[in-house]
């Protein structure tokens, strides 16, 4: 059986703990929950690679393989992630789960210890981050940042949300501008460390075999080093109801040989905190969440357009998104087929097999992500981020009596705000 | 059914060969709501050349990939659907040496089973619906022309090797798979797609007896003949080329590495191989060695690297790539590493840590279903069993990695692949 607990350790800092025996591996993760903010975005990006880089007692990299590799091969990642307006900073970690060590030893306590150690015991110099591991880091970040071009399809939906939302905060990106970071000096990201810890909400996490008590004693010594703050800052986030009068309309060229369309939607409030909620999940199935999807049917199905056309919900901050891969001349067929399915939506015309399909795919989904621990904790994340307590098998409820009519009157509040087509340069 | 048990990794797996030839392996995992279904074909990209009934048949690159695109239909519409529609996610893909077609669900499950044990086995299409995917297949073949990651590693088999079939996309290009026709892919099934060349894997709270009447009851009652496949001319022990260099829109020069190895045997050879791949690789350029470090350390690579052992019938390989400004000098640096480690012999205590360390990583992947249903599928292929590995750690030395670094990782036998920056931005 699996039992979920979320307890306030210290104000503002949280441990969920999601005790089960049904994995090999214990998974353990420590979040730093900030505001997304142009300014700080970058520093709060380059935080994690750094920390990784080294503690006091494992300063250098082929120390702390040796100790991962001692606790079974042990991985420990920084991640940057994006919530709503809440960027999400931290180091996650994959530890083989006691039962399975060869010796009967213990992984729990000296894993635990060490991700501890990175957070709050990192290697320094001179008062501050090592100047070599920082200059390594924001190599490394400046590479990622100008990487983003590399995946042309993830490209397009960042480009999308970046055009959409270029007066509001969610228009940042995550791992922050690269002038920004190229300014990052060791004393300047020590400062905003220092501030990550005092004011940022912490989440931390664990998944596994362990009792909560015992992974709470664990992680007891990572707390008592944490600054006591009654004022941890709560991030928040913009909801634009509305879209501008007019779709706003960018393209751009690259030598690529695939054309990317990619449109999106304001959903007209409707968020993870609202009542109708559960209908806009389910009008995005409908539309392009699944195979089943009026988007895969008809555009790719039927037309044969693409060999992908999607939808996604940004489900904090109320965005719709439309991703697509076409030949660069089927740009407007394609708008005007996507635009159209949106339209049959709006007019309840979903077949029941397509409503039951959308749905049972959806609780699928769900149910499936309690049986892998990465899912599961990205799950949680989001929900701390959004500040909600339910878990999947509420969503689950809520999706089996969602009606047409519901999704009906929800796709009528989309509004198109922006699309953005990515093509070739001409020859 | 033969029940098989492994109580120092704590999995168990069920095992059925049934009447028509086809195996089934079942691993229960009574505390999940998910279960994962894989059914596989010894068949895959490489298999061109193939020879039925007597007659050689010589088919255009991408063909196992467009069959699996159209196998989903079927009588009734598309099986992709039938599946979504209760609930399933549904996928299929065709790496270099096999084809599978799985779905997970949480709902139905053995309904669903049996929807994915039908399509895969009944072929269902006309020329007018093999013409139309001409369309969508063209649009992912150049998705993934557009991906550098793809275009590097394509590129080093195409370095590598000079006849085996692993040079060749599996996707094939648009040109190539413009001659498949609906005979074509109707052949192809005949000759692959018999349920004694196939292997059904499955992991979830799921009984195996269950598993195997669903099998008995979809699948075709006998087994008829598997084509004979040919990968042409014996390959060189040396690597094509030394180097392919080609030009993308990225910010960064990708690249990656590889040493040409030896082709695997069938059974726990191969597998001990595999293993001693990994190990060698983890000495050489893993997240533990020393040179990892040093590279890191001079910006020379980053978080992209990647490094491991790869292998398909008739070929082995040992690679490591991902970002760099520089991918000759770390080429030089991997070479002069290896040279190192075979003169003065892999540190004992790297050794062991670097065992305890592949071993819990192994373990741990056991967590995913689509691992466990997969791997051991293709075990299955390689006449062996995925959980084989835990008994052999204990027996691996190192004298058997520095043997194969020795004699895999020389000038000779590397090739480079690299995809540089369009417009010739210079590599500092």
């Amino acid at each position: 059986m699996t039992q979920v607990t979320h307890r306030e350790l210290q104000p503002g800092v949280w441990l969920r703990t999601v005790h089960t025996n049904k994995f090999k591996s214990a998974f353990l993760s420590v979040t730093l929950m900030a505001p997304l903010e142009a300014e700080t975005a970058g520093a709060n990006a380059l935080l994690p690679s750094v920390l990784r880089r080294g503690s006091a007692a494992h300063p250098d990299m082929e120390s702390l393989s040796a100790a991962l590799d001692e606790l079974y091969g042990g991985a420990i990642e920084p991640v940057v992630r994006q919530r709503g307006e809440t960027q999400c900073v931290g180091l996650v970690a994959s530890v083989l789960d006691d039962a399975y060590t060869l010796g009967g030893e213990k992984i729990l306590e000296p894993a635990a210890a060490l991700l501890g150690e990175l957070l709050l015991d990192p290697c320094t110099e001179d008062g501050a981050f090592r100047a070599d591991y920082v200059a390594g880091e924001k190599a490394n970040l400046l590479d990622r940042i100008r990487g983003q071009i590399n995946d042309k399809r993830t490209y397009a939906t960042h480009r999308l949300k970046q055009l959409m939302c270029r007066e509001e905060q969610f228009g940042v990106d995550k791992l922050g501008d690269a002038q920004q970071v190229e300014a990052i000096t060791p004393a300047g990201l020590w400062d905003r460390y220092r501030q990550l810890l005092r004011d940022a909400q912490i989440e931390l996490y664990y998944c596994g075999s362990a009792e909560p008590e015992r992974v709470e004693a664990a992680l007891r010594p990572i707390l008592s080093k944490l600054p006591v703050n009654p004022d941890r800052v709560d991030p928040d986030c913009e909801i634009r109801i509305s879209a501008g009068p007019e779709p706003q309309l960018v393209t751009e060229a690259m030598d690529v040989t695939q054309g990317k369309l990619a449109m999106g939607f304001r959903t007209g409030g409707v968020t993870c905190w609202e009542e109708d909620y559960p209908a806009l999940v389910m009008c995005n199935a409908v539309f392009g969440g699944t195979t089943l999807s009026k988007l895969f049917m008809n555009v790719r199905e039927k037309l044969s357009l693409c060999y992908y056309a999607s939808s996604s919900l940004e489900r904090m901050k109320g965005l719709l998104l439309v991703s697509s891969g076409i030949e660069f001349q089927n740009e407007e067929t394609a708008k005007k087929e996507i635009l159209a399915q949106l339209e049959a939506i709006r007019r309840g015309e979903i077949e029941d097999w397509e409503l039951e399909g959308a749905r049972r795919t959806l609780i699928g989904g769900y149910r499936a992500a309690l049986d892998e621990q990465g899912r599961q904790e990205e799950f949680w994340l989001g929900q701390a981020a959004a500040g909600l307590e339910t878990p999947p098998e509420t969503l689950c409820a809520q999706l089996e009596t969602v009606t047409r009519e519901q999704i009906t009157a929800v796709a009528k509040k989309l509004e198109l705000d922006t699309i953005y087509f990515l093509k070739g340069k001409e020859a | 059914m033969e029940k098989l048990e492994f109580p120092q990794v704590g999995e168990v797996m069920y095992h059925q060969v049934l009447e028509n030839g086809a195996s089934v392996f079942v691993f229960p995992k009574p505390e999940f709501q998910k279960g994962f279904a894989f059914f596989a074909t010894n068949y895959g990209g490489m298999d061109m050349r193939f020879c039925l009934d007597g007659q050689w048949h010589d088919t255009p690159a991408g063909v196992a990939h467009y069959l699996e695109h159209k196998m989903f239909d079927t009588k009734e519409g598309n099986a992709l659907q039938e599946l979504a529609a209760n609930g399933a996610s549904p996928n299929a893909f065709t790496s270099s040496a096999i084809t599978g077609y799985y779905f997970e669900s949480t709902e139905k499950f053995e309904e669903n089973l049996k929807i994915l044990l039908s399509f895969v086995s009944v072929p269902w299409f006309t020329q007018e619906s093999v013409d139309k995917e001409q369309g969508i297949i063209g649009q992912e073949i150049r998705m993934i022309e557009d991906n550098p990651e793809w275009k590097v590693f394509t590129n080093l088999m195409e370095a590598l090797y000079e006849n085996h079939p692993i040079r060749v996309n599996v996707a094939g290009s648009v040109e190539s798979i413009s001659h498949i026709t609906a005979d074509t892919l109707y052949a192809c099934h005949k000759a692959f797609y018999d349920p004694a060349n196939m292997v059904l894997c499955v992991a979830g709270n799921v009984d195996p007896e269950a598993i195997c009447a669903a099998a008995r009851e979809i699948l075709p009652k006998e087994a008829g003949p598997i084509a004979q496949k040919d990968y042409g001319a014996p390959e060189p022990p040396h690597a094509a080329r030394a180097e392919l260099v080609t030009e993308m829109e990225v910010s960064t020069p990708m690249f990656q590495l590889g040493c040409k190895g030896d082709a695997p045997e069938r059974g726990l050879s191969g597998l001990r191989q595999e293993l001693v791949g990994e190990l060698a690789m983890e000495a050489l350029v893993g997240t533990s060695s020393p040179l990892y470090a040093k590279l890191y350390q001079a910006g020379l690579i980053n978080a992209s690297f990647g490094y491991g052992y790869d292998s398909y019938p008739g070929c082995a390989f040992l690679y490591a790539g991902g970002e760099s400004k520089d991918p000759a000098a770390v080429k030089q640096a991997v070479l002069d590493e290896a040279a190192r480690l075979v003169r003065e012999g892999i540190d004992a205590g790297l050794w062991s840590r670097l065992k305890k360390g592949l071993y819990g990583s192994q373990v741990r992947g056991l967590n995913s279903f689509d691992n466990l249903c997969v791997s051991q599928a293709q075990a299955f292929f390689a006449g062996r069993n995925l959980l084989d590995f835990a008994a052999l750690f204990d027996q691996l030395e190192k004298e058997e990695a520095e043997t194969m670094l020795a004699r895999w990782a020389t000038p000779e036998r590397t090739a480079l692949s690299i995809v540089r920056p369009k417009g010739g931005a210079a590599l500092d």
